[in-house]
């Protein structure tokens, strides 16, 4: 397997069934040392269910895949000496302080005590809890909570971190602290982290390359420049009251066309001087157009373009889909 | 290859030790209701002669074994129904992912769970002095230690197995009702088991804590139903196949979804 050995990460058409549901459906890719890459998408795409099985947590139907060169499913003790995990609900144990949580870490993954003092150290220094060492997890806030699993993650020196949804529910103020801290241990450590979120200016902004999920396959996969770029132009979208959108394909500076419920997203070049024609031209195929909206792309835009859904549409459409733990609550 | 890291084992030991030292409230909860029963039973039925009791004991320094045994078995079930509670506030996951063997996170809950079980049965054998129970010989003292230790494994074992197959923590009351409290009342910690009528004998004979309460009473009081080599042979075979079975359903179980 030389020739695949820099590849850190490698997936092959990996597939799991949850009764009727397929949950990943034949999703492959690859991820190099140092990268840090994402997975986005809305939640039921199946990107949790892609990372339990890649952290041994869970068995795939078929397909396969390697982390830090050796088989999920054949060595799994070794794949898991090599990751680090943050889950996406909370992992901690409460009733221990900081801490304990992480010497208790450290010795399940056989680390020295000298190396476990001054590690714990050195990985709360950098998620700045060092003054909270000694307390109960209980009395932590949401965002600290997190920022100790994060560490947690870290402390045993691991090849790759995987971090799910690592903002899920966070303020604003936490999420950008969580994004800057990501982002020193991907550059300083040259950690290799694959992170998973269905905030999409979360992927644009931290990742270098991401991989668009929806009901279980990757439909699109790239640096986020480069994907957006497959839409080149501006973005405008039209509410409509009544009429036919089709009929916008007509024009020749519309590159591209997504309908989805009463709207239409139109790719055009400079999309402020195209409105004013946009509209005339509404107006003489009988459309009543009741409102407009003009962006420069974002990844909305090509999961809009690559699934004909907007991710909001998928969360709210898809019921049968497995539910939404909750936010990082306190619960007893 | 099974591998079992000491270290892995200490440090769930050790998680479990801080754990209750944190919570003593709920340690010395759990003593209150072995106590209300010597208390209340005991001098309710001081008098009472019972037929199978052994001669000359009267009837609380009958019932001190049983309590001992009643606290092994609900603290024992409590230890191994903890998995519960790690699968609720998701820790287990932060447990299942680390590179250590199924094995050795069994062991570390078992010794765990043992030490505490253990702990609480020696609290209530040293309260029971207060009754007027006077330890006769050192060699009975430590084959009720040896039978303390054997009816924790064993229900620790049971309540992992029952853990691993719940998916949250709504069976817990049911098993408690459906199979613990059944386990006490049929065992013979608070009355012989000769005076039960002749169609729950079968289930007094399957019942593990049984052979432990009768164990503990040979060690304790210096006699017993069974020839106490018996009780040990029953209870060890029923409790390594109880740990077994804990393992193998532990091991085999997914970790929520």
């Amino acid at each position: 397997m030389t020739g695949e050995a820099m590849h850190i990460l490698e997936v092959q058409n990996l597939t799991k069934t949850f009764k009727k549901v397929t949950a990943v459906d034949h999703v492959s890719f690859q991820v190099q040392e140092g990268e840090l890459f994402g997975l986005l998408g809305p939640n039921g795409a199946g990107k949790t269910t892609t990372m339990r099985m890649l952290t041994t947590l869970l068995k795939p139907d078929s397909g396969s895949a390697s982390v830090a060169g050796f088989d999920v499913i054949k060595s799994r003790n070794e794949v898991r000496s090599g990751i680090g995990m943050v889950f996406q609900e909370p992992a901690l144990d409460r009733q221990l302080t900081g801490r304990e949580n992480l010497d208790f870490h450290g010795r399940m993954y056989g680390m020295k005590k000298e190396q476990r003092k001054s590690r714990i150290r050195e990985v709360l220094d950098l998620v700045e809890l060092s003054d909270r060492t000694d307390d109960l997890v209980e009395t932590y806030s949401g965002g600290m909570q997190r920022r100790l699993e994060i560490a947690r993650g870290l402390m045993h020196f691991p090849k790759v971190l995987f971090l799910d949804e690592p903002t899920l529910g966070l303020d604003a103020q936490t999420r950008r602290k969580i994004w800057e801290y990501i982002r020193r241990m991907n550059l300083e450590h040259r950690t290799t982290m694959i992170l998973t979120t269905h905030y999409m200016e979360e992927a644009d902004g931290l990742c270098g390359r991401v991989g668009i999920m929806d009901k279980g396959r990757i439909v699109a996969l790239d640096t986020p420049k480069n994907l957006k770029d497959l839409i080149g132009a501006d973005v405008v979208t039209l509410e409509m009251e009544s009429g036919e959108s089709g009929t916008f394909r007509d024009l020749a500076f519309v590159r591209d066309l997504v309908e989805h419920g009463n709207r239409v997203s139109l790719m055009v070049e400079n999309g402020e001087r195209k409105i004013p024609l946009l509209i005339a031209h509404a107006a003489k195929h009988g459309i009543e157009v009741s409102s407009v909206e003009l962006h420069k792309p974002s990844l909305e835009d090509v999961f809009l373009r690559f699934t004909g859904a907007t991710m909001r549409d998928r969360e709210a459409g898809d019921s049968e889909q497995r539910r939404m733990p909750p936010p990082w609550g306190r619960r007893r | 290859m099974i591998s079992i890291s000491g270290q892995a084992v200490y440090m769930l030991w050790l998680r479990e030790m801080k754990r209750t030292w944190r919570a003593k409230s709920r340690m010395i909860g759990a003593l209150i209701m072995p106590l209300f029963f010597l208390v209340f039973m005991g001098s309710g039925f001081r008098r009472a002669t019972l037929p199978g009791m052994p001669e000359g004991v009267d009837y609380i320094t009958f019932l001190i074994p049983g309590a001992i045994g009643m606290s092994l078995l609900f603290s024992s079930m409590f230890g191994g129904l903890q998995v519960l509670w790690d699968k609720e506030f998701g820790f287990l996951k932060e447990i299942m992912v680390t590179p250590v063997s199924r094995l050795s996170i069994v062991l570390g809950r078992m010794a765990g769970g043992s030490t505490i079980s253990l702990l609480q049965g020696i609290l209530i054998l040293l309260l029971s002095t207060f009754f007027g129970f006077r330890i006769h010989s050192l060699t009975g003292l430590l084959v009720a230690f040896a039978f303390m230790l054997l009816i924790a494994f064993t229900f620790i074992g049971l309540g992992l197995s029952f853990a691993s197959r719940m998916k949250d923590m709504h069976g817990f009351q049911l098993v408690m009702n459906f199979v613990v409290f059944p386990i006490f009342f049929l065992s013979g910690a608070l009355y012989p088991v000769q005076g039960l009528p002749a169609v729950l004998k079968p289930l007094v004979y399957l019942d593990p804590l049984t052979y432990g309460v009768d164990g503990l009473r040979a060690g304790l009081l210096g006699s017993s139903a069974h020839p106490p080599l018996l009780d040990f042979t029953v209870l060890a075979a029923i409790c390594a196949g109880m740990v077994t079975l804990g393992s193998v359903f532990f091991e085999t179980s997914d970790v929520g979804q």
